[in-house]
């Protein structure tokens, strides 16, 4: 007497087999959306009460980064300006602009603009900001190319692999500290007249050689610490 | 020796017994063991023990829901003792399962015949301590949802964990031993549920142990895989039976605290685990066999055999016991021999001198055949051991740290309510499962136990 079907064999080899790929599908899409944007805000821009443009302030006009978040160089917060900071110059230019009046509001009325937060670590993560760009790590490097975006968003994962990504091998990134706030630094800028007299090219190939030379050189010379101090649990976890 | 000559008198109790009574046949080994499982009453004292253990089990459940909610601090370790109930139930179920592992695989490549009607039973207790066992370290933890950290996977956090890590290298034990006793004792089943699935009455019990036996039809080409996917399991579960035990003995041994950075400890662990999984057959057995009816599957025979191994396992755990005390004393180790004597007369030498009674001294009553061949004796010293085995542990860890080498971070360890109700819900659990186990499905391979009878002793004609 037989209660299953003919069918029950080819189901049962499928759905056997077939599970396999199941769970090792699903896995790997749990591991998709857990470095996707939708769980990491990376790439989505954000709203702001002002609709401030880095593109136009700092690509257009290039004001220098540290014009407003002044304590970077001195402590863990870069820090959001005053809304005195603004009217310096907005209480001369578009002065009487519709657009700006939350701005002058904030002003007059000493509260400050509540600007959403766009890089927010945990708060089991320790990070200060000075040690960073002291020792040669570019506002660009994390912050990507803010000269070119009308409303910033995360440009980095600010996953863990990311940051053990340059702590691991920090003069791959490094440069030199009077170039900093400079977005569109790069190693031939650098090099400069060097690669200008090189019409073969030659010291192209060689790019990724030269940024490591002048990253360990820069390493040593900033006295950063070895990967084995800059990956230990409590540098950042403290 | 005059009985022995005597052919007309049957009380020569010097022979061993068979490993099957007399007188069965194919069909009444396959009768009266699926009938244990597709009879339509369930006995009385089945539903009395399973609600007990479900109250238990309950009572587990209420724990880990208030431990999550609220943390590992309503358990009683904190600084020095870090580490105490969790870990020694822990450790004392992991080695409870042993047992069934050494049965099922070890027996079975020696050829031991007496392995064949407790080998379902005990592979189905390694699979129910192993279930318990992997519950502690997991809560212990504190974030349980977080335990597939544990696991090496390509992570956003950009590291790998700790392989130098004696406790990583548990996580891989611990889950292969219960992956592949898992898969050895399903594929034990396999023809036992075909048979269920042959005899069952109803449409239910048909498509149920259909589906679970995996289309299996008893054809020769059947059998011949059958054979060498088992003897292959046996194989891989054979070093597990050292390994797993070696292992949970690494997360003392590596540590460098008095009374854990001993040497000795694989074999003194693998050896208890052993003696701690064939108490714990006794302790199931006994009563089973007597409420089951099973007396002609296991016979004295089985009985006697598990309370030999278990004097022997014994007798490797008191040498292990007198090598610490006598290292203690040779090294010259004040830190050592402080801690030998912390267990002689400290705080807590009560709990030490009950080990040496339960584990040492009570056991070596299976000397004497009249306590080995009683069955109420055996399980009185298998219940000995259990409590024995589970002190041993409560030795090594909570008592080695609460006076280490600093004497103003010495304290006092004291379990609370919580550690309890965690500790004797598992124990509620495990029964549970048993009862179901016993229940739903066969407690005895059939088809091993139908090997067993005359009709299949073929012998090879010259």
């Amino acid at each position: 007497m037989q209660v299953f079907h003919r069918s029950t064999n080819t189901i049962a080899k499928v759905s056997i087999f077939g599970g396999v790929f199941i769970v090792a599908a699903s896995l790997w899409v749990l591991a998709e959306i857990n470095r996707s944007s939708y769980n990491t805000g990376q790439f989505i821009e954000v709203q702001q009460p002002v609709q401030f443009s880095h593109k136009h302030h700092v690509g257009d006009d290039g004001i220098d980064c540290r014009y407003c978040h002044t304590s970077v160089e001195t402590s863990n917060t870069a820090s959001i300006p005053p809304t005195k900071t603004c009217m310096n110059c907005h209480s001369q230019i578009w002065a009487d602009s519709a657009y700006l009046e939350i701005v002058r509001a904030s002003y007059r009325d000493n509260k400050p603009i509540e600007w959403t937060r766009v890089h927010d670590l945990p708060d089991y993560v320790y990070f200060n900001h000075s040690i960073h760009v002291n020792k040669g790590v570019g506002c660009a490097s994390c912050h990507g190319r803010v000269d070119q975006m009308p409303m910033v968003y995360q440009a980095a994962s600010l996953q863990m692999e990311w940051c053990l990504a340059c702590h691991r091998a920090p003069e791959r990134f490094l440069r030199p500290k009077e170039k900093i706030t400079d977005m569109a630094w790069n190693i031939e800028a650098d090099l400069g007249e060097g690669v200008a007299a090189d019409p073969f090219n030659l010291l192209a190939e060689n790019k990724a050689e030269s940024r490591v030379k002048l990253g360990l050189q820069l390493k040593q010379e900033y006295r950063v610490r070895n990967a084995r101090v800059l990956t230990s649990c409590s540098t950042c976890h403290r | 020796m005059e009985r022995f000559d005597d052919p007309y008198d049957d009380t020569r109790i010097h022979v061993t017994p068979a490993v099957i009574e007399p007188g069965h046949t194919f069909d009444s080994v396959t009768d009266k063991i699926s009938a244990l499982v597709l009879r339509k009453r369930t006995p009385l004292g089945w539903w009395v023990g399973l609600a007990a253990s479900f109250v238990l089990t309950n009572m587990m459940l209420g724990t880990i829901i208030y431990l999550v909610f609220t943390g590992i601090g309503i358990w009683g370790n904190n600084q020095p003792v870090g580490w105490a109930f969790d870990i020694i139930n822990f450790v004392w179920w992991i080695g409870i399962g042993h047992a069934g592992t050494l049965i099922s695989a070890i027996l079975l490549l020696l050829r031991q015949q007496w392995r064949t009607s407790i080998n379902r039973f005990a592979e189905a207790m390694t699979l129910f301590a192993v279930a318990c066992a992997g519950l502690f370290p997991l809560l212990h933890t504190g974030r349980p949802w977080l335990a597939y950290w544990l696991f090496p996977y390509p992570n956003t956090m950009g590291i790998q964990p700790q392989f130098r890590s004696p406790l990583m290298w548990d996580v891989f034990a611990v889950s292969t031993y219960a992956t592949v006793s898992a898969l050895f004792w399903y594929t034990g089943l396999v023809p036992d549920l075909a048979t269920l699935r042959d005899r069952a009455r109803s449409k239910f019990g048909r498509v149920v142990f259909g589906m679970m036996s995996l289309g299996w039809r008893g054809s020769a080409r059947h059998w011949a895989r059958y054979e060498v996917v088992y003897l292959l399991l046996a194989g891989i579960s054979t070093p597990l039976v050292l390994s797993v035990h070696t292992i949970v003995s690494f997360d003392f041994a590596i540590g460098i605290i008095p009374g854990w950075h001993t040497p000795i400890f694989p074999p003194y662990f693998v050896a208890g685990a052993i003696y701690a999984g064939f108490a714990m057959v006794l302790t199931l057995i006994i009563p089973l066999r007597k409420f089951y009816g099973l007396e002609d599957f296991i016979t004295d025979r089985h009985l006697r055999n598990a309370g030999k191994v278990m004097l022997a396992t014994g007798l490797l755990v008191a040498y292990g016991y007198m090598s610490e005390a006598f290292i203690a004393w040779y090294s010259a180790n004040k830190y050592e021999q402080f801690m030998m004597l912390n267990r002689f007369v400290g705080p807590y030498a009560f709990y030490y001198w009950s080990l040496i009674t339960c584990n040492v001294i009570v056991p070596q009553l299976i000397w004497i055949r009249r306590v080995r061949h009683s069955h109420v004796m055996l399980f009185v010293v298998a219940m000995f051991v259990n409590v024995g085995m589970w002190l041993e542990r409560f030795i090594i860890i909570p008592i080695s740290l609460h006076r280490d080498f600093l004497p103003s971070s010495w304290g006092m360890y004291a379990p609370t309510i919580f550690d309890f109700t965690m500790f004797f819900g598992t124990i509620g659990f495990f029964f549970f499962l048993m009862f179901l186990f016993i229940r739903f499905l066969p407690v005895i391979s059939i088809f091993e136990m139908r090997t067993m009878v005359p009709e299949a002793q073929i012998k090879e004609e010259a």
